[in-house]
C-alpha cells in the first residue's frame, strides 16, 4: 500500500510486498484499479493469504507501509470468521466503528444489507459459520476502511451456505464504494464477483488485467485449463412462459437460458465454460443447440496434448471455445475466419 | 485486631486473609504481562524464564525464605534499599511478607493466565487488530475477557496457596501479632505451647473459611464458563 488514507481519490492501489520465508519468496509489485472487487487468483501455496496478510500488515515483510496494522485502515475477512466470542453481534459490529475515525457506511443499511436484524442480541458461539461470517463482513465493513481484504471467505461454508451468502456479497460489491480483493481459487467465484483479476503463481503476480480480458487470454495456463470461460455481460429481454426460457440480449446476439430471469435487472453476468461451445464453419441446421452465433476467430492456441483453444470475436464480446487440435488442424482454423459458435450451456452468475 | 471467638484470637485469621488478598491482588497485576510474554514469545530464553518462575514449586519453603532473608534484610540488595527508603525493616513487617508471599506463590498465578493465553487464536486477535485496536487496546479488551476463567484460575490458586504458606512466613515474618502472626504460624504456636483446644478452633476456622473461598471462586468459574 502506498497510503491508504489516500486511495479513495487515487484510480490505483499500489501493492509491493517482498517476503521471504524458507524457500517460498513472495515479490509482488503490481496496480490495482480503486473501486470494484479485485479476484486473487491462484492455486493453494502460491501465496494468495500470505500476500493479503502483507498488505494488512500481520506479515513481518518488506513493505511501503510502516504503519501498524491498526492504523492501516485495512478490513480483513478471514476464512474462518474471527468473532469476538465474550461480546454480543451487535458489539462485535461495534467493535471496529468505536475504533474507525469515520463512518463511510450506514450501520442500519450494513446490517439490512447482510440480513442481521434478527442476530444482534445473540453470542457468536450460537450462530451458523454463514451467519458468523455475515456478522464479521459487517462488522469490518462498518469499520469503514479504505481497502477491503476477503480470504476465501466461502470455503469453511457448505455448498448450500455458499450460495447463500453469495447474494450478499454481489449486493456489496453493486452498493458499495470500497475496493476490496477477494482471494479464492474457484474461478466461479471469481467470474461472478470481480471486475479485475490478479493471477498468483509461486508468490509472483503473473497476470493482472480487466476480468473479460484476462478471461479470453490464451497464454495464461491458469486460466486455460479446465478453468477455461469467458464472462458476458448481457440484458434479461424477455421470459418466454411456454417454454420456460429467458432471452438475454448482448453485444453479439442473444442467448436462451433455461428458467425465468428478472427481466427488471439492468444486466446480468453470464458465464460460458470453454468445453461448452464448439464449432462449425456453416451455419448448422436441425440441432437441438439453441443459442448458435456467428461469430469470428480471433486467436487460436494449443492447451494440451489433445486440445486446443479458439478465442472468438462476438460483437464487442469475447467467447473461448474448446475443440481438439485435430479439429482445429482439420478445419484449418485461422485468425479472422467466420465460424458458427454452438453454445451447450450457460450459466446465469447473478 | 482483639476479636475473638472462644478462646481463639481472630486476629491471625485476618491477617492471613489481607496477606492473601493483597498478595493476590499484587500476582496478578505483575503476573499477567509474565504470562503474556511467556505464551507470545518466540524467544529461545523462554524455558529459562519458565523454569525460573516455576522453582517455588519444587524448593523447600525454607530455601526460598532463607534467600528472601537476605535479600530483604537490612543488608540485603533489596532491605538495605527499603531502609534508606522508609527508614523501617523489610523483615518482620506485612510488606516483607507480601513480597515473600508474591515470590512464593508466583507461579501460581502465572501458569493459568499462561495457558489461558496460548489457547487464545491468534487469528482472533489480528481480526482485532485489523478492526483498529491497538495491541494494548486488543489486549484489554479481547485478550483479556476471552481470557477470564485463566484470571479467575489464578486468583483462586494464589489466594489459597498463599493462605496456607508456613515455612516462608517463618523465615522472613517471625511471629509478630498484628503484623506477621499469620493463622498458620499462629497454629503452630497453639500446638507448641500444648494449646490444643485454641489449636483446634483455628485450623477448624481455617478450614471452614478455606472450604468456603475455594467453593465461592469454583461456582463463579462454573457461572463463567457457561456463559
Amino acid at each position: 500500500m502506498t497510503n491508504s488514507e489516500h486511495t479513495a481519490a487515487d484510480s490505483v492501489i499500489s501493492l509491493k510486498h517482498e517476503l521471504r520465508r524458507g524457500d517460498f519468496e513472495l515479490k509482488v509489485d503490481v496496480q490495482i484499479p480503486a473501486k470494484g472487487i479485485t479476484g486473487l487468483f491462484g492455486e493453494s501455496g502460491s501465496g494468495k493469504t500470505t500476500l493479503l496478510r502483507c498488505i494488512a500488515g500481520l506479515e513481518p515483510g518488506l513493505s511501503a507501509d510502516s504503519r501498524p496494522v491498526h492504523k492501516r485502515r485495512i478490513g480483513y475477512v478471514f476464512q474462518e470468521p474471527q468473532l469476538f466470542p465474550h461480546l454480543t453481534v451487535q458489539k462485535n459490529i461495534e467493535f471496529g466503528t468505536r475504533r474507525a475515525s469515520k463512518q463511510t457506511v450506514n450501520p442500519r443499511r450494513a446490517i439490512e444489507m447482510l440480513g442481521l436484524g434478527d442476530l444482534l442480541d445473540r453470542k457468536p458461539g450460537g450462530l451458523s459459520v454463514g451467519e458468523a461470517q455475515r456478522v464479521a463482513i459487517a462488522a469490518v465493513l462498518l469499520r469503514s476502511p479504505a481497502l477491503i481484504l476477503m480470504d476465501e471467505p466461502l470455503a469453511s461454508l457448505d455448498q448450500r451456505r455458499k450460495e447463500e451468502l453469495l447474494p450478499y456479497l454481489d449486493r456489496l460489491h453493486d452498493e458499495l464504494s470500497v475496493p476490496m480483493i477477494y482471494v479464492s481459487h474457484s474461478i466461479d467465484e471469481v467470474s461472478r464477483l470481480c471486475d479485475h483479476l490478479l493471477l498468483i503463481d509461486g508468490g509472483k503476480i503473473v497476470g493482472s488485467g480487466e476480468l473479460h480480458e484476462m478471461l479470453a487470454r490464451l497464454d495464461l495456463p491458469m486460466l486455460s485449463g479446465p478453468n477455461a470461460g469467458s464472462v458476458i455481460e448481457a440484458t434479461p429481454a424477455h421470459y418466454d412462459s411456454d417454454y420456460d426460457l429467458t432471452q438475454f440480449g448482448f453485444s453479439g446476439g442473444e442467448l436462451f437460458v433455461p428458467g425465468q430471469y428478472d427481466t427488471n435487472a439492468d444486466f446480468v453476468r453470464l458465464r460460458i465454460s470453454a468445453s461448452d461451445v464448439s464449432l462449425c464453419l456453416t451455419r448448422p441446421e436441425k440441432t437441438t443447440i439453441l443459442n448458435i452465433l456467428p461469430a469470428k476467430v480471433d486467436e487460436v492456441e494449443d492447451a494440451g496434448p489433445s486440445s486446443a483453444l479458439v478465442r472468438l470475436v462476438i460483437g464487442s464480446d469475447k467467447l473461448l471455445a474448446r475443440i481438439t487440435r485435430r479439429s482445429a488442424t482439420r478445419l484449418d482454423l485461422k485468425k479472422g475466419d467466420s465460424v458458427f459458435a454452438q453454445v451447450k450451456s450457460v450459466t446465469v452468475k447473478r | 485486631m482483639d476479636a475473638t471467638v472462644g478462646m481463639v484470637s481472630l486476629a491471625p485469621l485476618l491477617l492471613s486473609a489481607q496477606l492473601a488478598a493483597v498478595t493476590t491482588v499484587v500476582l496478578i497485576v505483575i503476573g499477567t504481562p509474565i504470562a503474556w510474554w511467556l505464551s507470545q514469545t518466540p524467544s529461545r530464553w523462554k524455558p529459562v524464564a519458565q523454569a525460573i518462575v516455576a522453582m517455588p514449586i519444587v524448593l523447600p519453603p525454607t530455601v526460598l525464605g532463607f534467600y528472601l532473608l537476605i535479600l530483604l534484610g537490612p543488608h540485603g540488595a533489596i532491605g538495605s534499599w527499603w531502609v534508606e527508603l522508609t527508614g523501617s525493616a523489610l523483615t518482620f513487617s506485612f510488606t516483607g511478607l507480601v513480597i515473600a508471599s508474591c515470590v512464593y506463590s508466583l507461579p501460581f498465578a502465572v501458569q493459568p493466565m499462561q495457558s489461558a493465553f496460548e489457547s487464545l487464536s491468534r487469528q482472533t486477535l489480528e481480526f482485532a487488530w485489523t478492526q483498529g485496536a491497538s495491541k494494548l487496546d486488543a489486549f484489554f479488551s479481547v485478550a483479556v475477557p476471552m481470557s477470564i476463567r485463566g484470571f479467575i484460575g489464578a486468583a483462586v490458586l494464589s489466594f489459597a496457596h498463599t493462605l496456607g504458606e508456613f515455612g516462608v512466613v517463618l523465615m522472613v515474618g517471625g511471629n509478630i501479632p498484628g503484623e506477621t502472626r499469620v493463622v498458620s504460624i499462629a497454629i503452630y504456636d497453639h500446638v507448641e505451647t500444648l494449646a490444643y483446644g485454641a489449636a483446634h478452633q483455628m485450623s477448624l476456622l481455617l478450614l471452614g473459611f478455606a472450604f468456603l473461598v475455594l467453593l465461592g471462586m469454583f461456582v463463579i468459574n462454573k457461572r463463567w464458563s457457561m456463559r
